[in-house]
């Protein structure tokens, strides 16, 4: 749902004028909602800009999104990366299950102190 | 559809998958938004290190302070200083496994990599907001009327040259 939602503010984006790049680890949504350009990451969901506390490998692959402002030839184009996730994980992609958790309609907190600090924002 | 993916990636088929997954809970099928026509394409006015980066994400980013995101089609945005600390980022999602993000919010927010390409001259700068969102909006009639237009009115006035779009 988010590389659509993405894919359709992209789309407008560039539509008024702004040039626009995006992160996918979904090539079928991201073709699907058709951004103007698009670099995909074949990695599990949640890692869309690369492996946790890894800031070179998140560099590398930010960089060659924004590249892409440069490189794309036209619309519509997605550019594979070369980066590869260390350890089997399609098998249990594909394995058919609802993933999601429950859609409360109250503000879903990391940390309970998070409540906190934000009642107490001005 | 805009390109078929290379064989050899062997990519997971969401759209399939939700399908598929749908049909098993006896769900009603979901229509996912396809656009056949080609977007438009604006040519950079500027080089990368000249262009100053707007960051947009969607992986429901918000900041210790702020009021978490709910996951019922929360049309609603946050503000991120780009001089935010890392440690003060927080997640809030219903539809992926947060378990990397809440580790180092970096991957699908990767706002120490761009910080870095700034310092380093790749690209110009930063804008001084990045927006972020919860993706998961079913409703693209409520994102379109909704979520869009307060996106564009911030763009807008951040006057960025180049937008990136971190989904998740």
């Amino acid at each position: 749902m988010c590389h659509q939602s993405v894919g359709l503010i992209a789309r407008h984006l560039e539509f008024l004028g702004y040039p626009t790049t995006s992160l996918s680890s979904s090539w079928v949504i991201t073709a699907s909602a058709n951004p103007p350009r698009a670099a995909f990451l074949d990695y599990p969901l949640g890692h869309t800009a690369g492996r946790p506390n890894e800031l070179q490998e998140q560099i590398q692959i930010t960089t060659a999104a924004l590249g892409l402002i440069d490189t794309a030839a036209g619309p519509g184009q997605i550019t594979p990366l070369p980066h590869v996730w260390p350890t089997e994980w399609k098998t249990k992609a594909r394995k058919l299950s609802d993933k999601r958790t429950e859609r409360h309609d109250t503000p879903q907190y990391e940390r309970p102190a998070d409540e906190l600090a934000a009642a107490e924002s001005p | 559809m805009t390109a078929d993916p290379p064989a050899e990636l062997d990519v997971v088929d969401h759209i399939q998958q939700t399908l598929d997954s749908y049909s098993q809970l006896g769900y009603d099928s979901y229509r996912w938004a396809h656009e056949p026509e080609p977007a438009a394409f604006v040519r950079p006015t500027k080089p990368l290190a000249e262009s100053k980066v707007a960051l947009i994400a969607s992986g429901g980013i918000y900041h210790q302070g702020q009021v978490a995101f709910h996951h019922k089609d929360d049309t609603s945005f946050r503000r991120i200083p780009t001089s935010a600390s890392t440690n003060d980022l927080r997640t809030s999602h219903f539809a992926y496994d947060m378990t990397s993000a809440r580790v180092d919010p970096n991957v699908v927010f990767p706002l120490d990599a761009l910080r870095s390409m700034a310092q380093s001259g790749t690209i110009g700068s930063l804008t001084t907001h990045a927006l972020t969102f919860m993706g998961g909006i079913y409703s693209q009639r409520r994102l379109k009327e909704d979520l869009l237009p307060a996106l564009v009115d911030e763009i807008a006035a951040m006057v960025p040259d180049v937008v990136l779009l971190v989904p998740v």
